[in-house]
């Protein structure tokens, strides 16, 4: 690891002061978790970290009425332990307490946190499927104020967010799904239980009359240099009944969607293969509630 | 940079002037002298190098210290008593054969300890659910799991047990 300084600020406004002075050459950290790894392995050289453990009020969860059905509101700083125990988040986001619960150990865990995760953008995460099935967003500051970004589209290509310098992600807004509503997040792991996914799926599926699909989120990771929202799989479900017929025919449009890369988790073809498997479990878990309901 | 920071270990507080890069396993190891946190696979994965910061598990070799200023860290050094008793962990890892050729041991007892402090008497899917993440390369994960569920047991003050294939021990 190179040397730098590290910065401690007790305020957001003392944090956007240091990131305007540093600039590219300030980097902020939340957890650590991979922020210093990738100084350690020098891909990160920064002469100067910012470090976010010192400000109040960024590591609180909190419902708000917002939208229609009301939304979730969680601090940059929760660390993905805290949201998975969250009896708030367990309540009215419940596919977001079952995703982070899925994230490497429960150590990494109790470090990492919701919003270095997420302006990490390793398109392997957990997450990230699934806050985009949800439709979150995520609130960043900076010293010209406040810009909201869907996490749909926050990551821009492999590793690379829309976080702009001086900029700094300070809470994650997670709508409930809407009544009705199934949801599931499979994570496929041929290899060890802490690993992060050969191919990951968040689906969301919303029930209307008749057993219709009124509406559907289907995001997959770890299959692309960012999250893959399968809108053209979702279109192909929207307004029809939800048989097992068309949730494979759903699925099987997954296959043309996905740009997986060739690594020591699979193949390519192999990915593609799995993205339409764990599509299509993740749809028949997310609606198996409704049809026993 | 050389910076400053406060920390207070196993109880008793220091005030260090370390370079920022230094690592908290490497702060703990050669500034203080607890050689109990091991370095293992240095990317936070094997849990050789748990401790606990502010009662929750953290990995050691991805952790700087400058960034726990103001922590309270326990240590494996900091769980006997003062009389030199055992913590029921430890002392359970003895008695059923989780202290094996030692490396991985200070770490797996400190994540047990941390499961402990949250749910004293944990099932046995989730013990195994929560030390996935402390690896031991003797592999002798039957004695690691017996120990923490007896110490689980010792806790709750039940009897003992034994759930590998050869029962509790070597």
């Amino acid at each position: 690891m190179i040397d730098f300084e590290f910065h401690s600020p007790t305020s957001l406004e003392d944090a956007f002061g240091l990131l305007d002075r540093y600039g590219e050459d300030a980097r902020v950290m939340a957890g650590g978790t991979a922020l210093v790894l990738q100084m350690k392995q020098r891909f990160a050289q920064p002469g100067h970290v910012v470090g976010l453990r010192k400000i109040p009020g960024l590591a609180s969860i909190a419902v708000e009425s917002s939208g229609d059905t009301g939304s979730v509101r969680i601090g940059a700083l929760c660390t993905q332990r805290y949201i998975e125990s969250s009896e708030i988040v367990r309540q009215k986001v419940p596919l977001v307490a079952e995703t982070f619960r899925r994230i490497a150990t429960p150590r990494i865990r109790s470090m990492g946190t919701i919003g270095g995760g997420l302006v990490h953008g390793d398109p392997n995460q957990d997450p990230p499927p699934a806050l985009i099935a949800l439709g979150a967003s995520a609130e960043l500051r900076s010293s010209q104020g406040l810009r909201v970004v869907p996490v749909a589209d926050l990551f821009l290509d492999y590793y690379e967010t829309d976080l702009r310098p001086g900029e700094v992600l300070t809470s994650v807004v997670v709508p409930q799904a809407p009544p009705g509503s199934g949801a599931a997040y499979l994570k496929f792991l041929p290899r060890t239980a802490d690993d992060y996914a050969t191919v990951s799926v968040a689906a969301v599926v919303t029930a209307g009359e008749g057993n219709v699909c009124r509406d559907v989120r289907i995001v997959l990771g770890s299959v692309g240099v960012t999250p893959v929202h399968a809108t053209e799989a979702e279109d192909a479900l929207r307004d029809r009944p939800l048989s097992e017929e068309n949730i494979r025919a759903c699925a099987a449009i997954v296959n043309g969607l996905v740009d997986p890369l060739d690594d020591f988790r699979g193949s390519a073809d192999y990915k593609r293969e799995m993205a339409q498997v764990f599509t299509r479990r993740a749809l028949q878990q997310a609606v198996a509630p409704m049809s026993h309901g | 940079m050389i910076q400053r920071v406060n920390i207070k270990v196993n109880g008793i507080d220091h005030q260090l002037d370390i370079p920022a890069r230094r690592l908290l396993v490497d702060c703990l190891r050669y500034d203080l002298g607890l050689t109990g946190a091991k370095e293992g696979c240095s990317v936070g994965i094997c849990g050789a190098c748990t401790v606990l910061v502010d009662g929750e598990m953290a990995a050691s070799c991805i952790t700087l210290a400058v960034a726990v200023d103001g922590a309270e860290i326990t240590t494996i050094e900091g769980l006997d008593a003062e009389d030199g008793k055992l913590h029921p962990v430890q002392q359970a890892f003895i008695d059923h054969g989780g202290f094996q050729c030692g490396i991985c041991t200070p770490g797996q007892v400190m994540a047990a300890k941390a499961l402990l402090d949250l749910n004293p008497s944990p099932t046995e899917e989730e013990i195994r659910e929560w030390m996935m993440g402390n690896l031991c390369r003797c592999t002798g994960y039957y004695g690691i799991m017996d120990s923490v569920v007896n110490a689980a047991r010792s806790a709750g003050e039940a009897g003992p047990t034994g759930i590998g294939p050869g029962g509790a021990g070597p």
